[in-house]
């Protein structure tokens, strides 16, 4: 790894290269996108929870003059079910194409039974109106532990639980069992002092990001279809319109648009096959924006979940034995991120006796989807709630009992990887020595903490870097930004070459113009990506020597890079004027032509992150309103490529975790339709909900990576939620087991202590 | 076809014409018929502000408002604050301070925090935190935008 005292470019501040365009309304996002001819496309939604479609009559939206293309179910193959790794999750083709347009039942309220496209918005709407559905409606249920009850109503009649011996004979709606396992709890909690017992509950929550999916189709009488699309993965969104739509994966062209926000979110598609198809059809464009209706609507959650949690420490603080039970939320479809829930519950702490079971439940919720470290934010409020109370009862001191059991370089987890260097350590120890926990609570305020883990992940991921005729890089790489990673990418290509940073321009392609790579998930495209883009700057001064060796007629073994030129090795190599790439760019039509540098790789060894957050806050006696005082974010994050937008990550996720705690939760009435569809009544953080947000970045370089670089994304999420209810149990002595701590929940609870 | 209503109006010192329904929001004709598509429809209800212009100096959700009702007046959007090549300060101190991230909610931000500006040239970080409240930033958690604004104004008032 590069001396960190000699880094010119890496943890540096520059002005990231997608940035005026965004400041002046010039940055194209996928609804801005237009093209002649364009249509129109709208989808009409289940307005029941659970039915069964009986008959759909599209004859007169098709006679309405203006409508060029409706589609139903009936127009999109019927799959097979298939597996395929997505983002953090797996999913099922077959599912994934039954979301997409319901075929014989509609699993939720917001479900897409059909769409059009027409000339303009009106028509197409008036359309929708003109489309006749004969549901039946059928008992639902949205509940994830009425869902699991024996008389539950059944979602899919082919449900039979997976992970359970022997094979249960009747369907279920309990798609999955999962467990994980290590030592004997009985023995562990009988070596206990001290033994808490909760369950606890949280909210399905939106990923909230402010642009609603869009996507333009555009298919040709050859079967081409070119795509543009807000998306995390135009990959993803190639191959799962090749499967939904019936295409050859070369018949798609998808380019990312900007994106405004995913979170998780768009690593799944929604409109962008049913653009396709209308497309197809009609024979026109066809551009397919959701409102913020169908968004919250028909697009993926994450999971609710109820986590029954018992933990054990001796009197020293030693956890002894943690027993817990997860219930997950999948949605209309099997796949909550039950795994990873459990995975990481525990992972922060040594712990010798841990069993742990999940189900993944299905209800008649929208399917979920990813969102910023998925499963881990809901079994970490349920883990880290418990650890404050097991402290509180040994009278110790949070950090002390977290230090305690710490794990460190060597450590094992309960899924079974031993971990290589990590640095929760140092974490717990810029928390103590952080100003915010030194300093003295305020009075009539609470102060709470609580830490988080996340894996982080690599992946498979393919980068260009080309010299252009005047010196300067083009870098070509095929993730969508959500978080920064052009400037990422430029700042650790700059390094890596030795040029000016501003001379480095880094874009983002579409899929015919870069090789394969994973969505943009799992915290990994500065690590993965990153080193994809690395390699090819590599490959870049692997050539430039070469060149270089060419004109001074001497081995490229004694041509060395440094400084961003090409240099004798020594004096044995002779006496020769450095060449820079400039330089070595102008020669290149004489020594060989074009310089390109390429990387693909599978990325392996992403360093896990840990994050510590402090909140203090107040509580309004009268009205049940908490209000986060202060608030500070502590993580390993490796290295920092970019600080300022690690700083935006941590601050970030932190406020979306503020939002999940106090105010965020999908509410359905009886009828089993969403009742706050919108972001009035689905109320994520404003400007005036929080303070600011400190955060202190602690760099334990990831020797798997060139730069040391960790995800950073995600952690942040995990630990806000029991922050904020430990937090609460300092300033009211009210211990809050369910999400979200919304006013008059809090209010009850205060009522009833 | 809905009837269409001809309107005249001025959008960033341009005089403008166009036809529109009478459904027709602001922001759908600045971003389909006047090809204006810096305002964002994060909503389409008044929530979340990306959609925020001014109209006659006066700060609005242009997803409020009808097209038909901008006869007569004079409308800024985003694409109006730079000066030719020149970004405003506010513009260039949001990238500075790396007040944005995925950029969606950021031409809202940016002329609401104009209009603050131009209303209160020294904000506190409370007027800064509800003057904002009605833009929704999902990635920041706005502490950047904040102090980007409090260093906007301090630049500007010097």
């Amino acid at each position: 790894m590069p001396n960190e005292s000699s880094f010119k470019w890496v943890g540096t501040r520059q002005i990231r290269p997608d940035g005026p365009d965004k400041v002046t309304g010039r940055a194209k996002y996928a609804a801005d996108y237009t093209m002649p001819g364009m249509l129109i496309g709208r989808i009409l939604r289940s307005p029941h929870a659970h039915a069964r479609i009986k008959s759909i009559d599209t004859s007169k939206a098709e006679a309405l003059a203006g409508v060029k293309a409706v589609v139903t179910s009936a127009d999109f193959p019927e799959l097979a079910s298939e597996m395929s790794p997505n983002s953090e999750m797996v999913i099922d083709f077959s599912d994934v194409s039954n979301n997409v347009m319901a075929r014989k039942k509609v699993m939720y309220d917001g479900h897409a039974v059909a769409a059009v496209a027409a000339t303009d918005a009106e028509i197409a709407e008036e359309a929708l109106s003109l489309i006749d559905v004969v549901y039946e409606v059928l008992p639902h249920v949205i509940d994830v532990e009425e869902a699991m009850a024996e008389d539950a109503p059944l979602l899919h009649d082919g449900m039979i639980t997976e992970g359970i011996t022997p094979t249960p004979t009747k369907p279920s709606n309990i798609a999955k069992r999962v467990e994980f396992r290590s030592g004997d709890v009985d023995k562990g909690f009988a070596e206990a002092d001290v033994i808490v017992e909760r369950t606890y509950k949280t909210a399905a929550v939106h990923q909230g990001y402010i642009e609603p999916h869009a996507v333009l189709a555009s298919a040709a009488e050859d079967g081409q279809v070119q795509v543009w699309v807000s998306t995390q993965g135009q990959f993803m969104v190639r191959a799962f319109c090749a499967k939904v739509c019936g295409l050859a994966i070369s018949q798609l062209r998808v380019t990312p648009a900007e994106i405004g926000g995913g979170f998780g979110g768009k690593t799944v598609v929604y409109g962008e096959p049913v653009a396709v198809q209308l497309s197809r059809k009609s024979g026109k464009p066809v551009r397919v924006v959701m409102s913020r209706e169908e968004v919250l609507r028909a697009s993926g959650p994450t999971s609710g979940g109820v986590v029954e949690t018992k933990v054990g420490a001796k009197k020293d603080g030693t956890l002894v034995a943690v027993d817990a039970v997860l219930k997950y939320q999948a949605g209309a479809y099997a796949g909550s991120p039950i795994g990873p829930g459990c995975m990481c519950m525990t992972a922060p702490y040594e712990i010798e006796n841990v069993q742990l079971i999940g189900y993944d439940v299905v209800s008649n919720r929208p399917k979920v989807a990813a969102y910023r470290a998925p499963g881990a934010p809901i079994s970490a409020y349920a883990f880290e709630s418990a650890l404050d109370e097991v402290a509180r009862e040994l009278n110790m001191d949070p950090i002390a009992i977290r230090q305690k059991n710490a794990v460190k370089e060597g450590s094992k987890t309960v899924y079974g990887v031993t971990f290589p260097r990590i640095g929760f350590e140092e974490v717990l120890e810029a928390a103590k020595n952080s100003d915010h926990f030194k300093s003295p609570v305020p009075e009539g305020e609470g102060r709470g903490l609580a830490c988080g883990f996340w894996f982080n992940i690599g992946g498979e991921s393919s980068a260009a870097c080309h010299l252009n005729e005047d010196g300067t890089v083009t870098v070509i790489s095929g993730n969508p930004d959500i978080g920064g990673s052009r400037a990422s990418i430029a700042l650790m290509v700059a390094e890596t070459l030795g040029i000016d940073y501003n001379k480095v321009r880094p874009i983002v392609a579409d899929t015919s113009s870069i090789g394969y790579n994973f969505v943009t998930g799992g915290s990994r495209v500065t690590f993965a990506t990153g080193m994809a883009a690395i390699n090819a700057a590599e490959d870049v001064i692997g050539q430039a020597r070469e060149r270089a060796a060419k004109i001074w007629e001497i081995d490229v073994d004694a041509v060395t890079w440094e400084d961003g030129e090409a240099r004798p090795a020594g004096s044995n190599a002779g006496d020769h004027d450095p060449m820079s790439l400039a330089d070595i760019a102008k020669m290149a039509p004489k020594t060989g032509g074009p310089i390109n540098g390429h990387g693909s790789i599978n990325a392996q060894g992403a360093g896990a992150g840990f994050g510590c957050h402090i909140c203090d806050l107040k509580v309004d006696e009268g009205t049940g309103h908490v209000t986060v005082t202060r608030y500070t974010s502590i993580q390993d994050v490796g290295r920092a490529i970019h600080p300022g937008y690690v700083d935006g990550q941590l601050q970030g996720g932190a406020a979306q975790g503020i939002g999940w705690a106090i105010n965020e939760e999908y509410v359905y009435n009886d009828d089993g339709l969403l009742q706050n569809a919108g972001f009035l009544d689905y109320r994520i953080p404003v400007a005036s909900d929080l303070p600011m947000i400190d955060t202190v970045l602690v760099e334990v370089p990831n020797d798997r990576h060139p730069y040391g670089v960790r995800g950073v994304g995600e952690v942040p999420i995990v630990p806000p939620m029991a922050a904020v209810a430990n937090a609460m149990e300092s300033a009211t002595g009210v211990r809050m087991t369910s999400l979200p701590m919304s006013p008059p929940k809090v209010l009850k609870a205060l009522e009833g202590s | 076809m809905a009837k269409k209503y001809h309107v005249s109006a001025t959008v960033n010192g341009d005089p403008v014409e166009f036809l529109c329904s009478g459904q027709e929001t602001m922001l759908d004709v600045l971003r389909d018929r006047l090809e204006l598509t810096g305002a964002k429809e994060g909503c389409g209800s008044g929530d979340c502000g990306a959609c925020s212009v001014t109209v006659d100096g006066r700060l609005i959700c242009s997803c409020l408002m009808l097209g038909v009702e901008a006869e007569g007046t004079s409308i800024e959007t985003v694409e109006g604050m730079a000066d030719g090549d020149q970004l405003t300060p506010l513009q260039r101190i949001f990238l500075e301070e790396e007040a944005l991230q995925c950029g969606i909610c950021t031409p809202g931000v940016l002329v609401a925090a104009k209009a603050l500006l131009a209303k209160n040239p020294d904000p506190d970080e409370t007027t800064i935190r509800y003057w904002l409240a009605g833009n929704l930033c999902r990635c920041t958690g706005y502490d950047k935008i904040v102090r980007a604004v409090q260093k906007a104004a301090a630049e500007m008032r010097a």
